[in-house]
Protein backbone atom coordinates (compact mmCIF):
# COMPACT_ATOMS: atom_id res chain seq x y z
CA UNK A 1 0.00 0.00 0.00
CA UNK A 2 1.53 3.30 -0.99
CA UNK A 3 0.57 6.80 -0.11
CA UNK A 4 0.91 9.32 -2.92
CA UNK A 5 1.95 12.63 -1.39
CA UNK A 6 2.31 16.22 -2.51
CA UNK A 7 5.82 16.08 -3.94
CA UNK A 8 8.58 18.59 -3.39
CA UNK A 9 9.59 20.08 -6.73
CA UNK A 10 12.62 21.90 -5.50
CA UNK A 11 14.12 23.18 -2.32
CA UNK A 12 12.05 26.35 -2.49
CA UNK A 13 8.65 24.67 -2.65
CA UNK A 14 6.55 24.47 0.48
CA UNK A 15 3.05 23.82 -0.83
CA UNK A 16 1.17 23.04 -4.01
CA UNK A 17 -2.39 23.13 -5.30
CA UNK A 18 -3.96 20.03 -6.76
CA UNK A 19 -5.43 21.18 -10.08
CA UNK A 20 -6.81 17.95 -11.44
CA UNK A 21 -6.70 14.20 -11.14
CA UNK A 22 -5.93 12.30 -14.34
CA UNK A 23 -6.99 8.99 -12.74
CA UNK A 24 -9.98 7.79 -10.76
CA UNK A 25 -10.36 5.14 -8.05
CA UNK A 26 -10.01 1.68 -9.52
CA UNK A 27 -7.63 2.75 -12.30
CA UNK A 28 -4.48 0.68 -12.72
CA UNK A 29 -1.32 2.78 -12.75
CA UNK A 30 2.27 2.03 -13.61
CA UNK A 31 5.38 3.65 -12.24
CA UNK A 32 5.99 6.80 -14.29
CA UNK A 33 2.35 7.37 -15.25
CA UNK A 34 1.21 10.96 -14.93
CA UNK A 35 -1.71 10.86 -12.53
CA UNK A 36 -2.24 14.45 -11.42
CA UNK A 37 -1.55 18.06 -12.29
CA UNK A 38 -0.55 20.42 -9.53
CA UNK A 39 -0.13 24.14 -9.60
CA UNK A 40 2.99 25.54 -7.99
CA UNK A 41 4.73 28.87 -8.06
CA UNK A 42 6.45 27.61 -11.17
CA UNK A 43 3.26 26.84 -13.06
CA UNK A 44 1.26 23.70 -13.72
CA UNK A 45 3.30 20.53 -13.27
CA UNK A 46 2.40 17.02 -14.27
CA UNK A 47 3.02 14.54 -11.48
CA UNK A 48 4.12 10.95 -11.89
CA UNK A 49 3.36 8.02 -9.65
CA UNK A 50 6.33 6.04 -8.36
CA UNK A 51 4.89 2.56 -8.05
CA UNK A 52 2.70 0.10 -9.90
CA UNK A 53 -0.74 -0.55 -8.50
CA UNK A 54 -4.37 0.43 -8.44
CA UNK A 55 -5.74 3.78 -7.31
CA UNK A 56 -7.60 2.91 -4.12
CA UNK A 57 -8.71 6.34 -3.02
CA UNK A 58 -8.25 9.95 -4.02
CA UNK A 59 -7.96 11.83 -0.75
CA UNK A 60 -7.50 15.37 -1.94
CA UNK A 61 -10.02 17.41 -3.87
CA UNK A 62 -8.92 19.47 -6.88
CA UNK A 63 -8.48 23.07 -5.83
CA UNK A 64 -6.92 22.13 -2.50
CA UNK A 65 -3.65 23.73 -1.48
CA UNK A 66 -1.59 21.50 0.78
CA UNK A 67 1.94 21.44 2.17
CA UNK A 68 4.61 19.23 0.65
CA UNK A 69 4.31 15.70 2.03
CA UNK A 70 0.54 15.71 2.51
CA UNK A 71 -1.11 12.44 1.40
CA UNK A 72 -3.11 12.95 -1.79
CA UNK A 73 -4.08 9.41 -2.75
CA UNK A 74 -3.70 5.78 -1.77
CA UNK A 75 -2.21 3.41 -4.32
CA UNK A 76 -2.76 -0.28 -3.65
CA UNK A 77 0.18 -2.38 -4.75
CA UNK A 78 -0.41 -5.23 -7.18
CA UNK A 79 -1.75 -8.29 -5.39
CA UNK A 80 -2.51 -6.41 -2.19
CA UNK A 81 -5.96 -6.76 -0.71
CA UNK A 82 -8.15 -3.73 -0.40
CA UNK A 83 -7.64 -2.13 2.97
CA UNK A 84 -8.74 0.84 4.97
CA UNK A 85 -6.87 3.89 3.76
CA UNK A 86 -4.66 5.97 6.00
CA UNK A 87 -7.02 8.41 7.70
CA UNK A 88 -5.13 11.42 6.57
CA UNK A 89 -6.85 13.77 4.22
CA UNK A 90 -10.29 13.76 5.73
CA UNK A 91 -9.99 17.46 6.36
CA UNK A 92 -10.14 18.10 2.65
CA UNK A 93 -13.90 18.02 2.72
CA UNK A 94 -14.15 20.24 5.76
CA UNK A 95 -12.18 23.10 4.44
CA UNK A 96 -14.37 24.27 1.65
CA UNK A 97 -13.81 27.88 2.49
CA UNK A 98 -16.35 30.17 0.92
CA UNK A 99 -14.79 33.14 -0.81
CA UNK A 100 -14.75 36.21 1.39
CA UNK A 101 -17.96 38.10 0.72
CA UNK A 102 -16.48 41.47 1.54
CA UNK A 103 -14.69 43.74 -0.87
CA UNK A 104 -12.18 42.07 -3.11
CA UNK A 105 -8.89 42.75 -1.45
CA UNK A 106 -5.64 41.79 -3.16
CA UNK A 107 -3.25 39.95 -0.93
CA UNK A 108 0.41 40.65 -0.97
CA UNK A 109 1.30 37.14 -2.00
CA UNK A 110 0.00 33.62 -2.13
CA UNK A 111 -0.36 32.07 1.27
CA UNK A 112 2.26 29.48 2.04
CA UNK A 113 2.23 27.58 5.27
CA UNK A 114 4.97 25.49 6.81
CA UNK A 115 5.04 21.89 5.69
CA UNK A 116 3.13 19.61 7.99
CA UNK A 117 2.82 16.17 6.45
CA UNK A 118 0.67 14.94 9.35
CA UNK A 119 -2.34 17.10 8.76
CA UNK A 120 -4.36 18.74 6.11
CA UNK A 121 -5.87 21.43 8.24
CA UNK A 122 -4.69 24.16 5.92
CA UNK A 123 -6.62 22.93 2.94
CA UNK A 124 -8.77 25.44 1.14
CA UNK A 125 -10.96 24.74 -1.80
CA UNK A 126 -11.69 27.60 -4.10
CA UNK A 127 -13.97 27.53 -7.10
CA UNK A 128 -11.98 29.36 -9.73
CA UNK A 129 -11.59 29.11 -13.47
CA UNK A 130 -8.16 28.00 -14.73
CA UNK A 131 -7.56 31.33 -16.48
CA UNK A 132 -8.49 33.25 -13.34
CA UNK A 133 -6.22 31.03 -11.27
CA UNK A 134 -3.31 31.68 -13.57
CA UNK A 135 -3.83 35.45 -13.53
CA UNK A 136 -4.20 35.49 -9.74
CA UNK A 137 -1.01 33.48 -9.45
CA UNK A 138 0.82 35.81 -11.77
CA UNK A 139 -0.35 38.90 -9.91
CA UNK A 140 0.31 37.38 -6.50
CA UNK A 141 -3.36 37.72 -5.54
CA UNK A 142 -4.71 35.27 -2.97
CA UNK A 143 -7.77 33.87 -4.74
CA UNK A 144 -9.29 32.75 -1.44
CA UNK A 145 -9.92 36.39 -0.62
CA UNK A 146 -11.82 37.16 -3.81
CA UNK A 147 -15.56 37.18 -4.24
CA UNK A 148 -16.65 35.13 -7.24
CA UNK A 149 -19.21 36.42 -9.71
CA UNK A 150 -19.29 33.34 -11.94
CA UNK A 151 -21.62 30.33 -11.88
CA UNK A 152 -22.06 29.03 -8.33
CA UNK A 153 -19.91 31.82 -6.97
CA UNK A 154 -16.88 30.70 -8.95
CA UNK A 155 -14.10 33.22 -9.35
CA UNK A 156 -13.71 34.21 -13.00
CA UNK A 157 -11.13 36.25 -14.85
CA UNK A 158 -13.02 39.52 -14.38
CA UNK A 159 -12.99 39.09 -10.59
CA UNK A 160 -9.24 38.78 -10.56
CA UNK A 161 -8.80 41.69 -12.94
CA UNK A 162 -10.96 43.84 -10.66
CA UNK A 163 -8.77 42.94 -7.72
CA UNK A 164 -5.58 43.88 -9.49
CA UNK A 165 -3.77 46.43 -7.37
CA UNK A 166 -3.32 49.84 -8.95
CA UNK A 167 0.23 50.02 -7.72
CA UNK A 168 2.33 47.03 -6.74
CA UNK A 169 2.18 46.21 -3.06
CA UNK A 170 5.47 46.70 -1.24
CA UNK A 171 6.10 42.97 -1.14
CA UNK A 172 3.79 42.06 -3.99
CA UNK A 173 6.07 39.63 -5.79
CA UNK A 174 4.41 37.16 -8.09
CA UNK A 175 4.70 33.49 -7.23
CA UNK A 176 7.33 32.96 -9.92
CA UNK A 177 9.38 35.94 -8.75
CA UNK A 178 9.14 34.77 -5.16
CA UNK A 179 10.28 31.25 -6.11
CA UNK A 180 13.29 32.58 -7.99
CA UNK A 181 14.08 34.98 -5.17
CA UNK A 182 13.98 32.19 -2.58
CA UNK A 183 16.27 29.91 -4.59
CA UNK A 184 18.74 32.64 -5.52
CA UNK A 185 18.95 34.06 -1.99
CA UNK A 186 19.63 30.57 -0.69
CA UNK A 187 22.27 30.07 -3.39
CA UNK A 188 24.11 33.29 -2.63
CA UNK A 189 23.85 32.73 1.11
CA UNK A 190 25.05 29.13 1.14
CA UNK A 191 27.15 28.53 -1.96
CA UNK A 192 30.64 29.99 -2.22
CA UNK A 193 30.67 30.56 -5.98
CA UNK A 194 33.77 30.89 -8.08
CA UNK A 195 33.64 31.98 -11.71
CA UNK A 196 35.78 31.10 -14.73
CA UNK A 197 35.48 32.21 -18.35
CA UNK A 198 36.87 30.75 -21.53
CA UNK A 199 36.43 31.97 -25.10
CA UNK A 200 36.10 29.36 -27.83
CA UNK A 201 36.27 29.49 -31.62
CA UNK A 202 32.91 28.12 -32.78
CA UNK A 203 33.52 28.33 -36.52
CA UNK A 204 33.69 24.56 -36.84
CA UNK A 205 30.57 24.07 -34.72
CA UNK A 206 28.58 26.58 -36.76
CA UNK A 207 29.77 25.05 -40.03
CA UNK A 208 28.74 21.66 -38.72
CA UNK A 209 25.24 22.96 -37.93
CA UNK A 210 24.96 24.67 -41.33
CA UNK A 211 25.98 21.45 -43.13
CA UNK A 212 23.59 19.35 -41.06
CA UNK A 213 20.71 21.74 -41.74
CA UNK A 214 21.37 22.22 -45.43
CA UNK A 215 19.02 19.51 -46.60
CA UNK A 216 16.67 19.48 -43.66
CA UNK A 217 13.23 21.00 -43.35
CA UNK A 218 12.80 23.57 -40.58
CA UNK A 219 11.17 21.06 -38.26
CA UNK A 220 14.32 18.89 -38.27
CA UNK A 221 16.98 21.56 -38.01
CA UNK A 222 19.62 21.76 -35.31
CA UNK A 223 20.49 24.81 -33.24
CA UNK A 224 23.98 25.55 -31.96
CA UNK A 225 22.55 25.34 -28.43
CA UNK A 226 22.07 21.59 -28.88
CA UNK A 227 25.84 21.26 -29.39
CA UNK A 228 26.44 23.31 -26.24
CA UNK A 229 24.23 21.00 -24.19
CA UNK A 230 25.84 17.86 -25.58
CA UNK A 231 29.38 19.17 -25.10
CA UNK A 232 28.68 20.00 -21.46
CA UNK A 233 27.04 16.61 -20.87
CA UNK A 234 30.01 14.76 -22.39
CA UNK A 235 32.62 16.84 -20.57
CA UNK A 236 30.98 16.11 -17.23
CA UNK A 237 31.93 12.44 -17.66
CA UNK A 238 35.55 13.33 -16.84
CA UNK A 239 34.69 15.95 -14.24
CA UNK A 240 31.90 14.47 -12.12
CA UNK A 241 32.35 17.03 -9.32
CA UNK A 242 30.32 19.51 -11.36
CA UNK A 243 27.30 17.24 -11.79
CA UNK A 244 25.19 16.37 -8.75
CA UNK A 245 23.81 17.74 -5.52
CA UNK A 246 25.23 19.28 -2.37
CA UNK A 247 22.88 18.38 0.45
CA UNK A 248 23.29 18.08 4.22
CA UNK A 249 26.93 19.04 4.09
CA UNK A 250 27.99 16.49 1.50
CA UNK A 251 28.26 16.28 -2.27
CA UNK A 252 26.75 13.36 -4.13
CA UNK A 253 27.74 13.07 -7.78
CA UNK A 254 24.87 12.13 -10.07
CA UNK A 255 25.16 8.91 -12.11
CA UNK A 256 23.70 10.57 -15.22
CA UNK A 257 23.60 14.07 -16.68
CA UNK A 258 20.20 15.73 -16.47
CA UNK A 259 20.99 19.02 -18.14
CA UNK A 260 18.77 21.82 -16.84
CA UNK A 261 18.06 24.23 -19.65
CA UNK A 262 17.23 27.76 -18.55
CA UNK A 263 14.16 28.93 -20.47
CA UNK A 264 12.91 32.45 -20.02
CA UNK A 265 9.19 33.00 -19.78
CA UNK A 266 7.44 35.78 -21.59
CA UNK A 267 6.25 38.27 -19.05
CA UNK A 268 9.07 37.50 -16.65
CA UNK A 269 10.71 34.69 -14.80
CA UNK A 270 12.39 31.54 -15.95
CA UNK A 271 12.49 27.82 -15.33
CA UNK A 272 15.24 25.30 -15.99
CA UNK A 273 13.72 21.88 -16.64
CA UNK A 274 15.97 18.93 -17.43
CA UNK A 275 16.98 17.14 -20.58
CA UNK A 276 17.41 13.67 -19.12
CA UNK A 277 20.50 11.50 -19.68
CA UNK A 278 21.85 14.11 -22.09
CA UNK A 279 25.27 12.43 -22.28
CA UNK A 280 23.75 9.44 -24.10
CA UNK A 281 21.53 11.33 -26.54
CA UNK A 282 22.38 12.05 -30.16
CA UNK A 283 22.43 15.70 -31.19
CA UNK A 284 19.09 15.23 -32.90
CA UNK A 285 17.65 13.74 -29.73
CA UNK A 286 19.02 16.62 -27.64
CA UNK A 287 17.48 19.04 -30.11
CA UNK A 288 14.13 17.23 -30.02
CA UNK A 289 14.17 17.32 -26.22
CA UNK A 290 14.94 21.04 -26.25
CA UNK A 291 12.09 21.77 -28.67
CA UNK A 292 9.71 19.70 -26.61
CA UNK A 293 10.69 21.44 -23.37
CA UNK A 294 10.43 24.94 -24.81
CA UNK A 295 7.04 24.16 -26.33
CA UNK A 296 5.68 22.78 -23.09
CA UNK A 297 7.22 25.49 -20.91
CA UNK A 298 5.62 28.13 -23.12
CA UNK A 299 2.30 26.33 -22.73
CA UNK A 300 2.86 26.15 -18.99
CA UNK A 301 3.00 22.36 -18.80
CA UNK A 302 6.05 20.46 -17.68
CA UNK A 303 6.64 17.42 -15.58
CA UNK A 304 7.67 17.05 -12.00
CA UNK A 305 10.86 15.17 -12.73
CA UNK A 306 12.03 17.72 -15.27
CA UNK A 307 11.95 20.56 -12.77
CA UNK A 308 13.24 18.83 -9.70
CA UNK A 309 16.11 16.75 -10.95
CA UNK A 310 18.51 18.73 -13.16
CA UNK A 311 22.04 17.83 -12.05
CA UNK A 312 23.72 20.80 -13.75
CA UNK A 313 22.26 23.87 -15.47
CA UNK A 314 23.06 25.46 -18.81
CA UNK A 315 22.06 29.03 -19.51
CA UNK A 316 22.42 30.80 -22.80
CA UNK A 317 21.59 34.42 -23.44
CA UNK A 318 22.59 33.91 -27.04
CA UNK A 319 21.63 36.69 -29.42
CA UNK A 320 20.92 39.08 -26.59
CA UNK A 321 24.25 40.74 -27.14
CA UNK A 322 25.90 39.90 -23.83
CA UNK A 323 29.50 38.74 -24.03
CA UNK A 324 29.33 36.51 -21.00
CA UNK A 325 27.04 35.62 -18.17
CA UNK A 326 28.15 34.57 -14.71
CA UNK A 327 25.25 32.45 -13.53
CA UNK A 328 23.93 31.86 -10.03
CA UNK A 329 23.88 28.17 -9.12
CA UNK A 330 20.45 26.64 -8.51
CA UNK A 331 20.72 24.77 -5.22
CA UNK A 332 21.31 21.96 -4.45
CA UNK A 333 23.19 21.79 -7.78
CA UNK A 334 26.87 22.73 -7.78
CA UNK A 335 27.50 24.27 -11.20
CA UNK A 336 25.93 26.36 -13.92
CA UNK A 337 27.38 26.92 -17.39
CA UNK A 338 26.73 30.19 -19.19
CA UNK A 339 27.05 30.75 -22.94
CA UNK A 340 27.35 34.34 -24.17
CA UNK A 341 26.41 35.62 -27.59
CA UNK A 342 28.13 33.91 -30.52
CA UNK A 343 29.64 36.73 -32.57
CA UNK A 344 32.48 37.63 -34.91
CA UNK A 345 35.45 38.87 -32.89
CA UNK A 346 39.20 39.42 -33.40
CA UNK A 347 41.00 36.12 -32.90
CA UNK A 348 44.56 34.94 -33.36
CA UNK A 349 44.95 31.95 -35.66
CA UNK A 350 48.36 30.76 -36.90
CA UNK A 351 50.00 33.96 -35.65
CA UNK A 352 47.55 36.25 -37.48
CA UNK A 353 44.65 38.28 -36.19
CA UNK A 354 41.54 37.17 -38.02
CA UNK A 355 37.81 37.71 -37.65
CA UNK A 356 36.43 34.55 -36.09
CA UNK A 357 33.08 33.47 -34.71
CA UNK A 358 33.54 32.95 -30.97
CA UNK A 359 31.51 32.39 -27.84
CA UNK A 360 32.55 32.97 -24.25
CA UNK A 361 31.55 30.23 -21.91
CA UNK A 362 31.54 30.64 -18.18
CA UNK A 363 31.45 28.25 -15.30
CA UNK A 364 30.02 29.19 -11.92
CA UNK A 365 30.83 26.41 -9.51
CA UNK A 366 30.54 25.56 -5.82
CA UNK A 367 33.91 25.97 -4.10
CA UNK A 368 32.88 23.53 -1.36
CA UNK A 369 32.94 20.79 -3.99
CA UNK A 370 35.51 21.76 -6.61
CA UNK A 371 38.45 24.09 -7.18
CA UNK A 372 39.28 26.49 -9.96
CA UNK A 373 41.97 24.22 -11.35
CA UNK A 374 39.49 21.44 -12.09
CA UNK A 375 36.98 24.01 -13.25
CA UNK A 376 39.45 25.29 -15.81
CA UNK A 377 40.07 21.77 -17.10
CA UNK A 378 36.31 21.19 -17.32
CA UNK A 379 35.79 24.40 -19.34
CA UNK A 380 38.70 23.52 -21.62
CA UNK A 381 37.24 20.09 -22.25
CA UNK A 382 33.91 21.66 -23.30
CA UNK A 383 35.80 24.04 -25.58
CA UNK A 384 37.75 21.21 -27.23
CA UNK A 385 34.57 19.25 -27.86
CA UNK A 386 33.08 22.28 -29.62
CA UNK A 387 36.17 22.45 -31.84
CA UNK A 388 35.43 18.89 -32.97
CA UNK A 389 31.66 18.91 -33.37
CA UNK A 390 31.64 15.57 -35.20
CA UNK A 391 32.59 13.93 -31.89
CA UNK A 392 29.40 15.18 -30.25
CA UNK B 1 -0.75 33.59 -51.92
CA UNK B 2 -1.42 37.31 -51.72
CA UNK B 3 0.55 39.55 -49.45
CA UNK B 4 -2.44 40.06 -47.17
CA UNK B 5 -2.93 36.29 -46.86
CA UNK B 6 0.76 35.91 -46.02
CA UNK B 7 0.50 38.72 -43.51
CA UNK B 8 -2.47 37.03 -41.85
CA UNK B 9 -0.44 33.82 -41.49
CA UNK B 10 2.63 35.63 -40.20
CA UNK B 11 0.53 37.61 -37.71
CA UNK B 12 -1.16 34.46 -36.45
CA UNK B 13 2.08 32.49 -36.03
CA UNK B 14 3.86 35.39 -34.33
CA UNK B 15 0.92 35.75 -31.98
CA UNK B 16 1.24 32.08 -31.08
CA UNK B 17 4.88 32.60 -30.13
CA UNK B 18 4.72 36.13 -28.73
CA UNK B 19 1.13 36.71 -27.60
CA UNK B 20 2.13 39.75 -25.58
CA UNK B 21 3.32 41.76 -28.58
CA UNK B 22 0.96 42.83 -31.35
CA UNK B 23 1.78 43.53 -34.96
CA UNK B 24 0.57 47.11 -34.41
CA UNK B 25 3.19 47.64 -31.68
CA UNK B 26 6.27 46.85 -33.72
CA UNK B 27 8.50 48.52 -36.26
CA UNK B 28 7.87 46.42 -39.34
CA UNK B 29 11.33 47.18 -40.66
CA UNK B 30 12.99 46.59 -37.29
CA UNK B 31 14.83 43.41 -36.32
CA UNK B 32 12.14 40.73 -36.12
CA UNK B 33 13.74 38.89 -33.20
CA UNK B 34 14.19 42.06 -31.19
CA UNK B 35 10.78 43.52 -32.00
CA UNK B 36 9.03 40.36 -30.84
CA UNK B 37 11.64 39.40 -28.24
CA UNK B 38 12.08 35.91 -29.69
CA UNK B 39 15.13 33.68 -29.44
CA UNK B 40 16.62 31.28 -31.96
CA UNK B 41 14.32 28.45 -30.85
CA UNK B 42 11.26 30.69 -31.28
CA UNK B 43 12.52 31.82 -34.69
CA UNK B 44 12.98 28.21 -35.76
CA UNK B 45 9.45 27.45 -34.56
CA UNK B 46 8.18 30.40 -36.60
CA UNK B 47 10.03 29.30 -39.72
CA UNK B 48 8.77 25.74 -39.34
CA UNK B 49 5.17 26.96 -39.05
CA UNK B 50 5.46 29.37 -42.00
CA UNK B 51 7.12 26.74 -44.12
CA UNK B 52 4.35 24.28 -43.37
CA UNK B 53 1.58 26.77 -44.15
CA UNK B 54 3.05 28.34 -47.27
CA UNK B 55 4.99 25.40 -48.68
CA UNK B 56 8.14 27.56 -48.92
CA UNK B 57 11.33 25.66 -48.10
CA UNK B 58 12.91 28.54 -46.19
CA UNK B 59 16.48 27.15 -45.98
CA UNK B 60 18.74 28.34 -43.21
CA UNK B 61 20.97 30.09 -45.75
CA UNK B 62 18.04 32.44 -46.48
CA UNK B 63 17.49 33.49 -42.85
CA UNK B 64 19.29 36.74 -43.62
CA UNK B 65 16.41 37.70 -45.92
CA UNK B 66 13.85 37.20 -43.14
CA UNK B 67 15.15 39.81 -40.71
CA UNK B 68 12.05 41.99 -40.30
CA UNK B 69 8.29 41.72 -40.74
CA UNK B 70 8.44 43.41 -44.12
CA UNK B 71 11.49 41.41 -45.23
CA UNK B 72 9.78 38.18 -44.22
CA UNK B 73 6.68 39.09 -46.25
CA UNK B 74 8.85 40.05 -49.25
CA UNK B 75 10.65 36.73 -48.93
CA UNK B 76 7.47 34.68 -48.70
CA UNK B 77 5.96 36.57 -51.62
CA UNK B 78 9.01 35.43 -53.56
Amino acid sequence: MGVFRMPSLGSDMEAGTLTEWLVKPGDAVKRGDIIAVIETQKGAIEIEVFEDGVVEELQAVPGTTVPVGTPLAVIRGEGEAEAAPEPAASAAAVAEAPPAPSEARPAASAEIRPPDPQSLVTATRIRISPAARRLAERLGIDAARLAGSGPGGAIVLADVEKAQPAAPAPDGMSGMRAAIAAAMVRSKREIPHYYLAHTVDIGAAEDFVARANKDRGPADRLLLAALFVKAVALAVGKYPEFNGFFDDGAFTPAPSVHAGMAINLRGGGLVAPAIHDAQGLSLDAVMAAMRDLVTRVRAGRFRQRELSDPTITISSLGERGVDLLAGVIYPPQVAILGFGTPAERPWVRDGKVVAARTVTLTLSADHRVSDGHRGALFLNRIGRLLLEPETL
Amino acid sequence: MTRSELEAILTRELHRIAPDIGMADVDRDGDLREEFDIDSMDFLTLVAALSKETGAEMPESDYGQMGSVNAMLDYLEG
